[in-house]
Parts: structure tokens; C-alpha cells; sequence
């Protein structure tokens, strides 16, 4: 494998799930790619498919009765050609994860010393005392205080934020290549979340690891994320690297998103903008751009015209599906800036 | 901890006690046969029954009577006699306690085992011909009523009255010390049927809790972890779902022990329930008596046990 392949490539990845209402499109033809030791950031609202899209490449949505299609390759290999014995070699492993609510994501009856033991067990042929020094240091690594103590406490005795940080001990067992933080700090105090993301940010310079980090807060993003990808009705509706995206970006979407983030640096009386409207069924889907019904700029032709995800022409690296032409955009997101309002 | 025990065992004594109290007021002032002619025979002059009346106390007020009584339980651990054959009462249901225990133990075994098993598949394999197949017999077997069952099973099975003579029928139990082999086979039968409506019971119990832990958050992490479904099921689920399962077998065990009247009738086993139907059809008060106040204490003791329990199945609980 050459060093210029990045460690996850995701390809046309498609999630389907039938229900009795019809099949729901959770992921529809998603593309990305996350580079060794980089950090991609999903941002989107609840039900955009982006914690769908990450426990398909963790092979967590098969049991569901899901249709998927599209490749995921990591490493060169592809995920969704794995067998269950395969994906379970590489979960908690190669690839771990980290969820929401720290609480409900550990288990209530077992030590925090226990559960952490039991991810090393699961992937390394050591002693049980190995493993049990293994935990204390993880505890040690994530910033927990006294962890030869810490070991023999439940989860209930922890702070919310120590919580997030055993399970990142968690999840670090075993020296994973990729870490998928899916709203690792939308559960926690505002103090707390900076810590967490600040750990993150160390664990991924110390182990040199990936992330995938998945938020619906553009704020946690802008502090982690090398590049961005905006999800909307289970699509990637821009990408673009972190700063071009906070500086130029092309979605009437990502503009609400960016809009609705309140500043310090603004005037005081600016008013923050939410986006009108709530996120699309996933079920029946609007014709064309999925966004034109929430879209202040939509013509008539956008409701019938499903735009592609393209490149910004003389911007490389950032693709747009929006049916408005360049200068347009960018002369509304000047405008936008300025303040003005949109129509 | 300890002070919350001792409070707890307090409170079961005087429930105890309310316990003797109603059952006492209750035969007295329910129309009953009177003990004293009962006993004293077919033959018997006024003057005989009035003897035998002072004799055993029943001349006194109600509340005398009473006062004795729980004076003989607190002081001697004298539980008093049968009205019939003078016995003692306490040594009574010792002896009828090993049959009692025997029957509910080894059913306990049965239906916690059986129960496991079927609720666990059928929580795995949701909404499978299995899991529908599994459901619908246990709703059959929590449908029937157990004297029934037991009627079926002896018609099926009994050596000496069945279709199939295959197993001891009614009126063959043997105690444990006297030839574990005979008493083993005597118990098949009782025990199968005992256990049969609650296999099916805790079956559906553990089937609903495990579904519902199984949507847990910490099943994804344990699933994330890597570990084999098997072990998300069995440690992670089952750990789990097991906790209100435990509380409810605590329970049913208690109330067993105070006697499984309907089961030792028909299978004619000389336990508890069986000391206390007889003692009811012969209006002998002192056996009444003594089986309800052993039978609350079970299930005080039960409820008991299972509190404490809880604070070790689930690390959350702290008793204040």
C-alpha cells in the first residue's frame, strides 16, 4: 500500500432500510476519504445519515435488515466484502468508536476496570493482569486521576465527562488506526467538551490515529477537523477542507449551518439565523435538491433537478451539489457576511 | 447495610404478627365447625365437649387466646397441637418441610433452566417461527390451570392409572434420606408440572427483558468492542436482563415454600400445602394456624433475600 492511499476510502455507500412505511434512505451514495492520521469532520443534522454512514463501516447496521451497497475500503480492503469473523478482527481494533452518551454507552453492572480489560482480552493474547495494567494505563493516558482506584469503580461514579473519557480509554485499547467519535461531546457540559476535544486532539497527535469525528455543532469541527463534510438527506452536499469551508462556503446549507453559530466577534444585536423548516423524511424524499423546499435561493426548475456533487471550479478539493452557479453563491455568501438578509 | 437488615427483619416480625392475628380472628369468626365437638367424638355429652373445650383453651376471651399463643411462639417456640392428634404442630411441618422444599427446589431448577433457554432464543431469534412457536406453547402453558396439568400428566404417564405407565403416580413420594433414587422418580411428575406454567412465564420475562437490553447503548459498545454476538448476548445482555428475573424467582420461590397446595393435592405429596388443606377440612386450627404463619415467613424472608440481593446484582442500588 502506497503512503499516498488514504486509510478510509468510502465509495458510492448506500443504506437502505425496509419498514412498514417504505424503505428509508438513510445513506444515498455517499463519497469520502480520510487520510492516515487525519481527522474528517460529518456534520449534519439528526437524520441526516451520518451516524448510519459510520456504523455501516464498523459493520453494526447489518443485523437490521439493512440494504447496503458501494465499497468501504480501509486499508485497501473492503469492509462490506468482510465476513462477520472478519469485521469482528477488525471492530475494537483497527477501528474503534465512541458515542453520545457516555452513561447509556457503558455498562452499568461491570466495573470500568472490567470493561476496559475486556477490550484488550478480546484482541490480545495476554495475561488478565497484563490487560489489567493495560486498563490502568489507558486511564492514566485519557487524564483519569488515581486510575489504580478508578479501576474498581462503576460507571455511575464517574462525572459525565470522566465517562467520555474511560470510554476513549475504550476505545484507545488497542491502538486503533481509526477512531469514529460520533457526537462525542453533545452530551456534556460546554467546559467539558473543550477537555474531551483537546484529549482527542492529543490522543491523535500521541498515536498518530485517524478520526471521523460526527457532529451536528459546526463549532466542534472548526476546533478538530481537517477537512469537512456536510450531510444533508443522507447525502454529502459539500466538501471542502476546514478553512475553505468556514470561508467560502458554496451550500445555501452549510450557509444556515455557519449562520446560526453564534459569534463573540459579531456585533452584539446580530440575530441568530436558524434555518427554516425541519430536516426531509428520509422515506419520501423531495423531488430534485432535496433542500429546495427549506432554500431561500430555489427556482422553480430546483424541484426538479437532483444536482451532482461537483467541484468548485479554481477551488480543489471542494465539491458542491448545488444548482445555483459559482457566482452566484459566491456573491451571496459575500452578501450574507455582510449581513444582509437573504430574500 | 447491617442497620437496614435488622430493620427490615423487625418489620417481618410484626407483620408476623398481624399475620397470626387475622388468621385467628378469621377462623373464629368464620362459621366453622366447632374443634372441641369435633374432637370429642360422635358419642360425646355436652359435658365431655365442655371439658374438652376448657382443656384446650377455647373457653378464654379471643384476645387470652391469642396472648397464649403468641406467648408460647416468642417464649418456647411452640407453635401448639393439633386438635386431632395432638401433635405438635412444630414438629408437623418439620416433618412435612423436606417434601415441600424437594418439590419446589427441583421445579425452581426446571423452569429457571427451561425458562433461560427458550426466552434467550426467542429474544435472538425475534419474530422466527421459533420464537412464534415458543411464545404461543408458553401462552397455552400459562393459560392452563395447574391442577389440571396435573390431572393430564397422571392420566399420561402414572404407573399405576396412565396411558403410558412410565412414571410414580400420586401417593408414591419417598423421602430424599430414605432412597434418593425413588425420590427423584416420585418427583418427575410434580415437578415437570410445577414448572411447566412457570417455565412459560419467566420464558416470556426473560425474552421481553432481554429485547429490551439488547437496545441498549452499551450492547453497541460491547458489539463495537468486537466481541462475539454470543458473548454480547450471554455477559452483556443476559447480566442485564436477568436482574428483575431474579427478584420475581426470589418471590415464587417463597410463596412455593409456604406450600404448593394445589400440586401436593393432586399428587397426594405430604407436604406443607398438603398438612394445610387437610388441617382446613378438619377445621384444626392449631395446623392452620402454624402453616399460614410459616408460609408468611417465607415470603418475608423471600422479600427479604431479594432486596439484599439487589444491591448485588445491580452496583447502582445503596440501601439508606
Amino acid at each position: 500500500m502506497s503512503t499516498d492511499e488514504p486509510l478510509l476510502r468510502v465509495e458510492d455507500l448506500r443504506v437502505e432500510f425496509p419498514t412498514d412505511d417504505g424503505v428509508v434512505h438513510a445513506v444515498d451514495g455517499i463519497s469520502y476519504e480520510v487520510a492516515q492520521g487525519g481527522t474528517l469532520g460529518i456534520v449534519g443534522e439528526s437524520g441526516s445519515g451520518k451516524t448510519v454512514s459510520s456504523l455501516t463501516t464498523m459493520g453494526l447496521t447489518r443485523a437490521q435488515g439493512a440494504r447496503i451497497s458501494g465499497r468501504i475500503l480501509f486499508e485497501g480492503r473492503d469492509l462490506l466484502e468482510c465476513s462477520e469473523h472478519e469485521m469482528r478482527a477488525i471492530r475494537g481494533n483497527d477501528i474503534a468508536m465512541i458515542f453520545q452518551d457516555p452513561l447509556s454507552s457503558l455498562h452499568p453492572f461491570f466495573r470500568i476496570g472490567s470493561q476496559l480489560t475486556e477490550a484488550v482480552l478480546t484482541h490480545r493474547s495476554v495475561s488478565r493482569a497484563q490487560a489489567q495494567a493495560r486498563a490502568i494505563e489507558l486511564l492514566e493516558l485519557v487524564g483519569i486521576p488515581d486510575p489504580p482506584r478508578a479501576v474498581h469503580e462503576y460507571p455511575h461514579e464517574f462525572s459525565g465527562g470522566m465517562r467520555q473519557r474511560a470510554m476513549i480509554a475504550m476505545a484507545l485499547a488497542n491502538d486503533p488506526k481509526l477512531l469514529i467519535a460520533d457526537e462525542p461531546t453533545t452530551a456534556l457540559d460546554v467546559t467539558v467538551q473543550a477537555q474531551i476535544l483537546a484529549l482527542l486532539e492529543r490522543m491523535q497527535r500521541e498515536l498518530q490515529m485517524a478520526i471521523v469525528i460526527i457532529t451536528h455543532d459546526l463549532g466542534v469541527v472548526a476546533e478538530i477537523a481537517d477537512d469537512i463534510a456536510v450531510m444533508y438527506a443522507g447525502r454529502i452536499v459539500e466538501t471542502a477542507s476546514a478553512r475553505t469551508l468556514f470561508a467560502q462556503p458554496q451550500h445555501p446549507y452549510a450557509w444556515g449551518l455557519l449562520r446560526s453559530i453564534p459569534t463573540l466577534s459579531g456585533p452584539r444585536e446580530a440575530e441568530l439565523v436558524p434555518i427554516p423548516g425541519t430536516p426531509p423524511s428520509l422515506i419520501n424524499r423531495p423531488s430534485g435538491c432535496h433542500f429546495h423546499p427549506r432554500c431561500a435561493w430555489s427556482q422553480p426548475d430546483h424541484a426538479r433537478i437532483d444536482p451532482a456533487l461537483e467541484d468548485v471550479p479554481g477551488e480543489p478539493g471542494h465539491r458542491v451539489a448545488c444548482l445555483l452557479s459559482v457566482q452566484e453563491r459566491r456573491r451571496t455568501w459575500s452578501e450574507l457576511k455582510a449581513g444582509q438578509a437573504p430574500p | 447495610m447491617a442497620r437496614y437488615i435488622i430493620r427490615r427483619v423487625l418489620w417481618g416480625v410484626l407483620l408476623l404478627v398481624l399475620v397470626s392475628a387475622l388468621t385467628f380472628v378469621l377462623f373464629r369468626v368464620l362459621p366453622t365447625g366447632d374443634p372441641a365437638r369435633l374432637r370429642a367424638g360422635r358419642n360425646a355429652t355436652p359435658m365431655d365437649i365442655q371439658e374438652i373445650r376448657v382443656n384446650l383453651g377455647l373457653n378464654k376471651p379471643l384476645i387470652v387466646q391469642f396472648w397464649d399463643y403468641m406467648k408460647g411462639i416468642f417464649l418456647h417456640f411452640n407453635l401448639g397441637y393439633s386438635y386431632y392428634s395432638s401433635a405438635p404442630v412444630k414438629s408437623l411441618i418439620a416433618n412435612r418441610l423436606p417434601a415441600t422444599i424437594s418439590l419446589t427446589v427441583g421445579a425452581a431448577v426446571i423452569w429457571l433452566g427451561s425458562g433461560l433457554a427458550v426466552g434467550i432464543i426467542s429474544a435472538v431469534r425475534r419474530h422466527s417461527k421459533l420464537d412464534r412457536t415458543a411464545m404461543g406453547t408458553a401462552l397455552v402453558l400459562i393459560s392452563a390451570p395447574e391442577y389440571w396439568l396435573g390431572l393430564i400428566a397422571l392420566y399420561l404417564f402414572a404407573s399405576d392409572i396412565g396411558q403410558l405407565k412410565i412414571l410414580p403416580g400420586a401417593n408414591s413420594y419417598v423421602g430424599l434420606s430414605s432412597d434418593p433414587g425413588k425420590w427423584f422418580t416420585s418427583l418427575i411428575l410434580p415437578w415437570l408440572v410445577l414448572a411447566a406454567t412457570n417455565a412459560a412465564i419467566y420464558a416470556r420475562l426473560i425474552r421481553g427483558s432481554l429485547i429490551e437490553v439488547m437496545g441498549e447503548d452499551y450492547i453497541r459498545t460491547a458489539r463495537a468492542k468486537g466481541l462475539t454476538e454470543r458473548r454480547v448476548v450471554l455477559r452483556h445482555g443476559l447480566r442485564s436482563a436477568i436482574n428483575p428475573v431474579m427478584t420475581i424467582l426470589g418471590l415464587d420461590i417463597g410463596v412455593l415454600l409456604g406450600g404448593a397446595v394445589l400440586i401436593e393435592t393432586v399428587f397426594d405429596i405430604p407436604g406443607i400445602g398438603r398438612l394445610n388443606y387437610d388441617a382446613i377440612t378438619h377445621s384444626d386450627f392449631p395446623i392452620v394456624q402454624g402453616t399460614v404463619l410459616i408460609a408468611a415467613l417465607f415470603i418475608i424472608v423471600a422479600n427479604i433475600v431479594v432486596d439484599i440481593a439487589y444491591a448485588y446484582l445491580d452496583p447502582r442500588v445503596r440501601f439508606s
